[in-house]
């Protein structure tokens, strides 16, 4: 654990140190607006001294020390800014390049890892844990920073007043600490009990809020009010309890600090009366008193801090450190305009080393031909696709298009000569038009409306309140699926690639739609090598080669006759089930 | 904000009682540096040890008072803050529960959601904070003043002037930094947004090879996050500084002005002392109510967000009828009524519907009877208003135009929890909730009978794999139905609508995660069901609804074909493009 913070902690420094010159003056500028700050009691308990009383008034004296005062205000407060602008200044920056680089590294990452991580925890660690991180860590270092200059600068002004004093201070302020152990240890079951009844309370909510229309449509609406009162009530409670009793950690602390500050006042008035300190130190010692205590209060806070800072810079490095997917070799070919042979040579692949999925599988795609896809959901139809597009890598045996493997290309060259659609669709938040140009930024208008007019999609945007200048949300907000799915047709159609990678839609769509969307494939697929995942029999049919899946794995390969005369075959049962009933 | 303080009203008590004795706890701070100043120009200057020990017992009773004073605001206010937020969030809940489709569909059930959740807890964040230090930290301030002026009025001036000169920089600096703020929590938006949409889109993005771009927009965007955060970084980094200046500087001129007082003997040295002390207390004050200024602007923010969904009402209004009285009064209460459709138990009047901010009409003139008894299959594309048609039955939305009657008697005229009772409903999501199957039936009939429940699974084909579950009817739902499948699930809440022994069941869409089979049994033991239930069923299967008396053919919000399936097989065009798309023309025919 410590060797891992430590490993953590060199990180950090590393991103910081770039911002050494930043850093260097955030702690001088720091260590001189403590000890200035420090000073200002010293001053003005000198001042006191010069103010004996009636007719004993130093003046000189009195003028000398406030001049110096001056000096030292406006020097100390001159501080003070450009040490908070250093900080913010390497905190931002440090947040910026972090993300920066977790930002990159998302868009280098293998698939396997966004496909098999919480979409959810990679957000909150690029943005929450990148926030928490800098302002624990920057903010903490120099609280922590300051902390300690502040301790050490008062214990050796208190030193230099006088002995027998500062013993009472440094003797009275562990208390306090004490106390607010004590407070922490005690409370802290009872903020587990409101934590987690607090969470049964989101759930009801996200539960019953979420699903709102059914809830009306069996007037449950009274039941569930009642169950949701009866959780507010217990949380009321727990509530109640956790926050009143760690709120009492202030007044407690604050109440020790009071005996601090009487221990000093009297013992200092003793001192005082024998002539062993003087009034205006008394003074001075009373207000470093007050001072004295608070960094250790805020100490014990930023450690947890730093600790917590550390826990959440160690969740981005690690999102920053995982492996990338395997660069594209240094002489890879740029495919241009590929004819569209396929061929697929002993290929296994399997998404964990212990469940198999695809063995020695072999096939040979001509220019222009069609595959199908055909098999239950859930059999991996999506297996294929993920390979062809290189998203996943083949574990052994080779993909070639017109005769090169496609771990010899660019990644971006072998993606351009696909174009893919998929059923699951996946819009940008912006407009209409932005959606549609993603594979050809640069298209004119008049190419977008083609595009749309051929994808049978234009129809629809037109009807929309802006039209191609529509502002949609990321899950594409007021749109049907249907909808969704012709505008990811478009996008493919503006830049239509040689070879083609499309998904059926099934139930989500009706067969209205369908068949709109399938004359758009059709438009698309003229003289072009596609693969398609099928559910419709008249595309199976057509197909010039059907590969039928099961359970991950392709188990036959043919045309629609070869398949069908197969005795007792896969294909053949699934046709006679589904379409001939 | 003022909405909200009825909610805090039953914590009168509390909340009034909190703030007071903070200020209690807040006067015995005050007093300390008097009973200092009256140390050190009695006990010391008089060296009078007893009297320096009587004051020192002074201060730490003093202490122990404000201790118990504290405690017991704290006390006070954690009961009034916590209160507050369990009421309101309970008639939050309640409110919510009122809404009809209409505000659900506008404000969406994610927001609400967590306006019920982080905005209600910032909010009680904020009461607590508020009842404990709001009236604390000025009542300090302008008492440290009081008390100067009780040392000495001319000193004290100085006060006067430096307190107003604070509070503007103070709140000067806040007021200009606020917007900024906004500011960077829009940016911050904006690259979580794109994180998260590349995530959600990492195949298309890389499909289309759009990461370079994709990187040089975030690039962009955290470019200006970060230059709008070191902006707002240097307004508000100037707080400190300029209030330690104006502070301190208030220090030197105090000095400066008791020196002269001192010396024409007005005031003593210990007096000077106790002035310095309250300088002193009011620069820690002051940042502390920064602090707070800071934290309740946020509160307030949550405070009007949650005012905003208070603010929404249910646009849907009862009606007085209740299903007995519907039946005696029908001829008398309702005007509309045209007696030919007295015994039907669904007529759609030339009803049309546009939804709220939906632009267009959805439905345009829908007319249609159905019978008891009968069976009504509705088919078409999607957004052709399928669903929209049956979402004016229960009256999830009121029909902008015509009107709906079930039983004879418009719809908007039953109570609407009568209404909703006579109807059983399907939708499309299949929604469980957490909880036994059995409570999830219950859902449709509280009062149902362990046979009722028995029935309605066989009738919904879901007994078989309910019986294989452990515990069967009591098997635990997992929360949104995950430990089921899609078809499971579809199964029990058709179960849950049968169970409610309905007059109409509404099965919309509800079927296709059902194999041909299943669907089958399931449409055919739904019509052994009691003779005078009228069923209706959309879909998108032909086969789904071939079999119904009536099938309505919908297109593009509009009905465009009503009868048989021999019917409209003849001679409705749309309706043949389904069928034939579904059951292709060879096949048919060789079948038959």
């Amino acid at each position: 654990m410590k060797n891992q913070n430590k490993g953590i902690l060199k990180k950090v420094l590393n991103y910081i140190g770039k911002y050494k010159f930043f850093l260097l003056c955030s702690i001088v500028l720091a260590a001189i607006s403590v000890i200035l700050t420090l000073y200002i009691p010293i001053l003005t308990g000198r001042a006191v001294d010069c103010i004996v009383g009636a007719g004993a008034v130093d003046f000189d004296g009195i003028l000398r020390i406030l001049k110096q005062m001056t000096i030292i205000i406006l020097l100390t407060a001159a501080a003070q800014w450009l040490m908070n602008a250093c900080n913010n200044k390497i905190a931002y920056q440090v947040v910026r390049d972090v993300r920066d680089e977790a930002f990159k590294k998302l868009e280098i990452l293998p698939l396997k890892y966004i496909d098999g991580h919480s979409h959810g925890d990679i957000v909150s660690r690029i943005i929450a844990d990148v926030d928490q991180f800098s302002d624990g860590l920057l903010m903490g270092f120099t609280q922590l920073f300051t902390g300690v200059v502040t301790i050490v600068g008062t214990l050796l002004f208190m030193l230099s007043i006088n002995v027998t004093t500062t013993i009472v201070v440094v003797i009275l302020t562990p208390l306090s600490f004490f106390i607010a152990g004590f407070i922490a240890k005690r409370t802290f079951n009872m903020s587990k009990v409101q934590s987690e009844t607090r969470g049964e309370q989101t759930a009801l909510i996200d539960e019953m809020i979420g699903n709102e229309k059914v809830v009306k449509a069996f007037n449950h609406e009274d039941a569930v009010r009642e169950q949701f009162d009866e959780i507010n009530l217990r949380l009321e409670k727990a509530s109640v309890k956790a926050i009143f009793f760690s709120s009492l950690t202030n007044p407690c602390t604050r109440f020790v600090n009071s005996l601090v500050y009487a221990g000093v006042g009297i013992l200092g008035a003793f001192l005082a009366i024998r002539g062993r300190i003087s009034v205006g130190q008394l003074t001075s010692f009373l207000s470093y008193a007050n001072q004295y205590t608070k960094p250790f209060n805020e100490i014990s806070g930023v450690v947890t801090e730093l600790q917590t800072a550390l826990a959440c810079a160690g969740r981005i490095f690690e999102f920053i450190e995982e492996e990338s997917q395997v660069p594209d070799a240094e002489n890879a070919a740029v495919l241009t305009n590929p004819k569209g042979t396929i061929t697929m040579e002993n290929v296994s692949f399997s998404y964990n080393p212990e469940q198999k999925l695809i063995r020695n599988f072999n096939l040979e795609v001509q220019s222009g031909q069609r595959v199908a896809i055909v098999g239950p959901t859930g059999c991996g139809k999506t297996t294929v696709i993920n390979l062809l597009m290189r998203f996943y890598d083949v574990n052994s045996g080779s993909i070639k298009i017109d005769g090169t493997d496609i771990r010899d290309m660019t990644r971006k060259s072998l993606r351009d000569s696909f174009g893919m659609v998929l059923q699951d669709t996946w819009l940008h938040a912006g407009t209409i038009r932005e959606n549609i140009v993603m594979g050809k930024p640069d298209a004119t208008d008049e190419e977008v409306i083609a595009a749309a007019k051929a994808a049978h999609s234009h129809s629809f945007i037109k009807r929309l309140p802006k039209g191609y200048d529509t502002v949609i949300t990321e899950d594409g907000g007021s749109l049907s699926q249907g909808q969704k799915q012709l505008l990811c047709i478009t996008r493919v159609m503006l830049c239509l690639p040689p070879m083609l990678i499309l998904d059926e839609a099934t139930s989500s769509i009706d067969t209205r739609t369908e068949i709109r969307i399938s004359k758009a494939f059709n438009t698309m697929m003229k003289g072009r090598t596609s693969f398609i995942v099928a559910h419709r029999l008249s595309t199976i049919r057509e197909a010039d080669i059907i590969l039928v899946m099961k359970d991950g794995n392709i188990i036959e390969q043919g045309n629609h006759e070869t398949l069908l005369k197969k005795e007792n075959g896969f294909y053949a049962n699934l046709y006679a089930s589904q379409f001939t009933a | 904000m003022k909405s909200l303080l009825k909610y805090i009203k039953d914590y009168k008590k509390e909340s009034i009682l909190a703030p007071l004795f903070k200020m209690l706890e807040a006067s015995f701070e005050l007093m300390v540096p008097l009973v200092m100043a009256s140390i050190i120009d009695h006990g010391i200057a008089n060296a009078d040890t007893s009297y320096i020990i009587k004051m020192g017992i002074v201060l730490v009773l003093l202490a122990a008072v404000g201790l118990i004073s504290a405690v017991t605001a704290q006390y006070f206010s954690a009961k009034a803050a916590v209160g507050f937020a369990t009421k309101l969030r309970s008639a939050l809940f309640s409110h919510i529960q009122g809404l009809s489709y209409t505000e659900l569909d506008t404000i969406g059930t994610n927001t609400l959601i967590t306006r019920m959740t982080s905005d209600v807890n910032q909010l009680q964040n904020g009461v607590n904070l508020t009842l404990r230090l709001l009236l604390r930290s000025p009542f300090i301030v302008f008492g440290a003043m009081i008390m100067a002026f009780t040392v000495d009025v001319k000193a004290a001036l100085i006060f006067v002037v430096t307190i107003p000169l604070l509070s503007i920089v103070v709140f000067g600096i806040m007021i200009a930094s606020m917007p900024l703020y906004k500011k960077v929590q829009a940016a911050l938006d904006k690259i979580l947004g794109r994180t998260r949409e590349n995530l959600a889109g990492a195949r298309v993005i890389r499909a289309f090879t759009n990461e370079e771009s994709e990187i040089a927009a975030f690039e962009k965007e955290n470019e200006l996050l970060l230059n709008t955060q070191v902006f707002v970084g240097k307004i508000s980094a100037a707080m400190n500084p300029v209030t330690y200046i104006i502070v301190n500087i208030a220090l030197v001129v105090l000095l400066w002005t008791g020196a002269v007082r001192v010396d024409s003997g007005i005031i003593t040295q210990g007096a000077v002392v106790a002035l310095v002390n309250y300088m002193s207390q009011i620069l820690v004050e002051l940042i502390k109510m920064a602090n707070l200024i800071i934290q309740l602007t946020k509160a307030l923010a949550c405070a009007k967000r949650v005012e905003s969904v208070f603010a929404i009402t249910s646009s849907m209004g009862d009606g007085k009828l209740t299903a007995h009285a519907s039946r005696s009064k029908n001829d008398t209460s309702v005007i509309n009524n045209r007696n030919t459709q007295n015994n039907a138990a669904i007529v759609f009047d030339h009803v049309c519907l546009t939804y709220s901010g939906g632009g267009d009409e959805s439905l345009t003139d829908i007319d249609f009877t159905v019978q008891k008894g009968e069976t009504i299959g509705i088919i078409g594309g999607t957004g052709s208003g399928k669903t929209s048609v049956v979402n004016l039955i229960p009256r999830f939305y009121d029909a902008t135009k015509g009107c709906v009657m079930i039983n004879g008697v418009d719809v908007k005229d039953y109570k609407i929890t009568e209404l909703r009772e006579k109807i059983g409903i399907v939708p499309q999501k299949a929604v469980l909730f957490k909880g036994s199957i059995k409570e999830n039936l219950l859902w449709g009939n509280e009062n149902a009978a362990k046979e009722d429940l028995e029935k309605a699974l066989e009738i919904s084909q879901a007994k078989e794999f309910v019986d294989t579950k452990e515990g069967g009817l009591d098997f635990m739902v997992a929360q949104g139905g995950k430990n089921l499948s899609g078809g499971q699930k579809q199964r029990l809440t058709i179960a849950r609508a049968i169970v409610r022994n309905p007059q109409i069941l509404i099965l919309d869409d509800s079927a296709s995660a059902l194999d041909f089979a299943t669907d089958a049994k399931l449409r055919q033991a739904v019509k052994g069901m009691k003779s005078d239930m009228s069923v209706i069923i959309v879909s998108q299967r032909a086969s789904s609804i071939q079999y119904a008396d009536k099938i309505i053919v919908m297109d593009d919000g509009r009905m465009a074909g009503i009868g048989t399936h021999e019917q409209l097989l003849a001679e409705n065009e749309i309706y043949q493009e389904i069928y034939y798309s579904q059951f292709p023309k060879e096949n048919t025919e060789k079948n038959a």
